[in-house]
């Protein structure tokens, strides 16, 4: 059973020339087949948690540490980890040009497995796949994230996460910028993944919506950087009901309590 | 994004530099940093902005052009001590590179012209000493023709090769015929001296698909105008692919004697250590409702890695209805690397359909190369995913699937030595 075990994290960005100060001693511990929802303000850390995790240079660790099964996370490079069995599905997955999703896939497959897949097999693996997720076969045709909507991002993201299996799943906003639809067909990729009983997940996110589809087995409310309460599926539905008020807050836990949708980013709600 | 979009600018002028790159620290945006800072050529003081428009001398004749001094504006990005050996060669009789054309098809004819054959009258004019030098030296000329309405079927490929210290001067005419449908494709390799001028006539309702390969070996300079005269309604797509060579410097003019004419200009080079690859373009909207677009692209890595793309477009009042718009983006692999991008749009009418440009050149994207290795993806796969995918667009639509794939193979090896 793999066990990811984040302890004292804290992380550190550069901004304007200073070093600023995000995560302030987080402590998780993450086994296979368990779904840990971690709930929070914007800027209270969530994001640069998985960041972290996944290795981006952006973020400096300035103490604690990050291991899977005993291995030290924090040693390895961003592919190591994800070969280890790290995946970070991304909240703004990036554009490649002139990089096919199929040419795209069957590498990170390859890199992976550790071995190039038997294209037959692969192909129909992947048209399984992506029919699963609702996912027009001549989207593998496409340039990586290019063009695509939120939507066709999102189920993207998950596409990997199923084909790739990773031993730990971090769910970066998933839910963001989704309509009913495209949040079902999402969770319902999160749920296969989470039913083979191999994978642990960390699910991120701002608003309790995505819990209505995916059940965890833990909730974290996450606060200036740190986890400030930890319980059980029950803490979701007392955010739902009171928000964050009660870690001195002023933000709201559901969506539709007339929060605006932000100008730069169409489709993604964030808070003032 | 710093990128230019012009649509009513009467004229424009930008370069992009490393030196503007490393002043603001690179500004990532899609496939690659952007990072254009509008800035005035340089010239002497006191000269008005009118005075960098190009003086576009057009002739027959090589005495009506000076021997360039590096000050005038068309050669103020080349390094003169390079292509001096060129201006000091004097054409001597028929001696050219080495051009064979493979296989045989019907409505395909090829072989040299003799002085004062019809044909050469009413060429596109040189443009500049050297290819008036190359058009105008005896017995230098070499003819490909289509015949009317000659529909092929499978790419004409014309092999250009020589080696040697010895200045070569050429000249090829490419005639395609009324009506006439072809893919002609000039594949330059060897080590060679040499100063071309191609003209390519494309008769009315025509349509060509001209792929030029430069393909040299690591010495072979290499100056070229490749000519175009584009008839009423006629269709062309030209791709220049540079890859080989120590300096190799390409001028594509286009003229078009009717309306209705439709033309792409599109290139990729990669310059390596030394290489000093340089595009010029003049699109000469002369006539009312044709289409031009223009596609460059280029990667550099290496210490001395040079490219300059200047892509001047001109509206001229007679030419309503024109629709145009030229991108140049450029991917700097390694920090000593440079690139220099100059769009130049001349309007002189209001009443166009379109014009615009946009400039962009920066360093490698981190963040997608996050999201590779975030995937798995070893550091150097990654970054020779993104790189074949920068060209890729390119590369992979001239139509001719074997060249393609030689042409993805040697960008392959250029990465290889690029990221080892």
């Amino acid at each position: 059973m793999a066990t990811l075990e984040i302890r004292d994290l804290h992380v550190s960005v550069e901004a304007d020339g200073t070093d600023k100060q995000i995560l302030t001693g987080v402590d998780l511990t993450i086994r296979a087949g368990e779904t840990h929802a971690i709930m929070g303000p914007n800027g209270s850390g969530k994001s640069t948690l998985a960041y972290a995790i996944a290795g981006h240079p952006k973020y400096t660790i300035t103490s604690g540490t990050v291991t899977l099964d005993g291995e030290d996370v924090l040693a390895m490079s961003v592919d190591e980890r994800a070969r280890a069995g790290v995946f970070l599905a991304m909240q703004y997955p990036v554009e490649v040009p002139g990089v096919s999703v199929s040419n795209f896939l069957r590498s990170a497959a390859t890199a992976i497995r550790g071995e190039a897949p038997k294209l037959r097999l692969w192909v129909k693996e992947q048209k399984e796949a992506m029919s699963r997720l609702e996912m027009d076969p001549a989207f593998s045709e496409r340039s990586v994230n290019e063009g695509f909507s939120g939507g066709e991002k999102k189920r993207h993201e998950i596409l990997q996460l199923e084909l790739l299996k990773p031993k730990i799943a971090v769910l970066d906003e998933t839910d963001s910028g989704l309509d009913v639809d495209a949040l079902r067909v999402v969770s319902e990729g999160v749920n296969r993944v989470r039913e083979g009983g191999e994978t642990g997940v960390l699910l991120i996110t701002h608003y309790t919506r995505i819990l209505n589809y995916i059940k965890p087995d833990f909730v974290h409310v996450f606060v200036r950087g740190r986890i400030a309460e930890s319980g059980g599926a029950e803490l979701a539905d007392e955010l739902e009901a009171n928000g964050y008020a009660k870690y001195g807050v002023e933000t709201a836990a559901t969506p539709g309590r007339s929060l605006p949708t932000s100008p730069v980013l169409p489709g993604v709600v964030t808070t003032a | 994004m710093a990128s230019s979009d012009s649509a009513t600018a009467m004229q424009v002028a930008l370069s992009t530099e490393r030196d503007a790159l490393k002043a603001t620290g690179g500004v990532m945006d899609g496939a690659i940093a952007t990072n254009v800072k509008p800035s005035t050529p340089r010239r002497p003081a006191g000269e008005s902005p009118a005075d960098v428009r190009p003086e576009r001398l057009r002739s027959a004749d090589p005495d009506a052009f000076g021997v360039p001094t590096g000050r005038e504006e068309e050669w103020r990005f080349t390094p003169l001590a390079r292509v001096k050996p060129l201006f000091d060669a004097v054409p001597g009789a028929a001696a050219g590179l080495d051009a064979r054309i493979e296989g045989e098809q019907d409505g395909v004819s090829f072989g040299p012209v003799a002085d004062g054959d019809p044909l050469l009258d009413g060429l596109p004019l040189p443009a500049d000493l050297l290819s008036a030098r190359a058009a105008s030296a005896p017995g230098s000329t070499t003819a490909l023709r289509i015949d009317k309405a000659a529909e092929l079927t499978e790419a004409v490929v014309v092999n250009l090769t020589a080696t040697g210290d010895a200045v070569l001067f050429g000249h090829l005419v490419i005639e395609v015929g009324e009506q006439a449908r072809a893919t002609v494709v000039l594949d330059h390799t060897g080590d060679a001296r040499y100063v071309g001028k191609t003209s390519v006539l494309l008769g009315d309702g025509a349509s060509l698909d001209l792929v030029s390969v430069q393909s040299w070996g690591e010495t072979a300079v290499h100056s070229e105008h490749l000519a175009f005269q584009v008839g009423r309604d006629a269709r062309l797509r030209s791709t220049q692919v540079t890859l080989g060579g120590s300096l190799v410097r390409v001028l594509e003019t286009v003229d078009f004697t009717g309306p209705g004419g439709d033309v792409e200009l599109r290139g990729v080079s990669f310059a390596d250590d030394g290489q000093h690859l340089e595009h010029r373009l003049l699109v000469d909207h002369s006539v009312p409702k044709c289409r031009s677009r223009v596609t460059y692209k280029s990667a550099l890595q290496g210490d001395q890695a040079h490219t300059v793309w200047i892509g001047d477009v001109l509206i001229r009042a007679a030419a309503e209805g024109t629709d145009t718009y030229e991108l140049n983006r450029n991917l700097l692999l390694t920090p000593e690397a440079r690139a220099d991008s100059v769009p130049n749009l001349e309007i002189e009418t209001g009443e166009i359909a379109g014009a615009g440009h946009a400039s962009a050149t920066g360093r490698f994207d981190d963040e997608q190369l996050f999201y590779l290795q975030a995937r798995g993806i070893p550091a150097d796969v990654a970054r020779r995913m993104v790189v074949r995918g920068f060209f890729a667009e390119v590369v992979e639509s001239i139509g001719v699937p074997a060249l393609e794939e030689r042409l993805m193979a040697t960008i392959e090896t250029e990465l290889e030595r690029a990221f080892s």
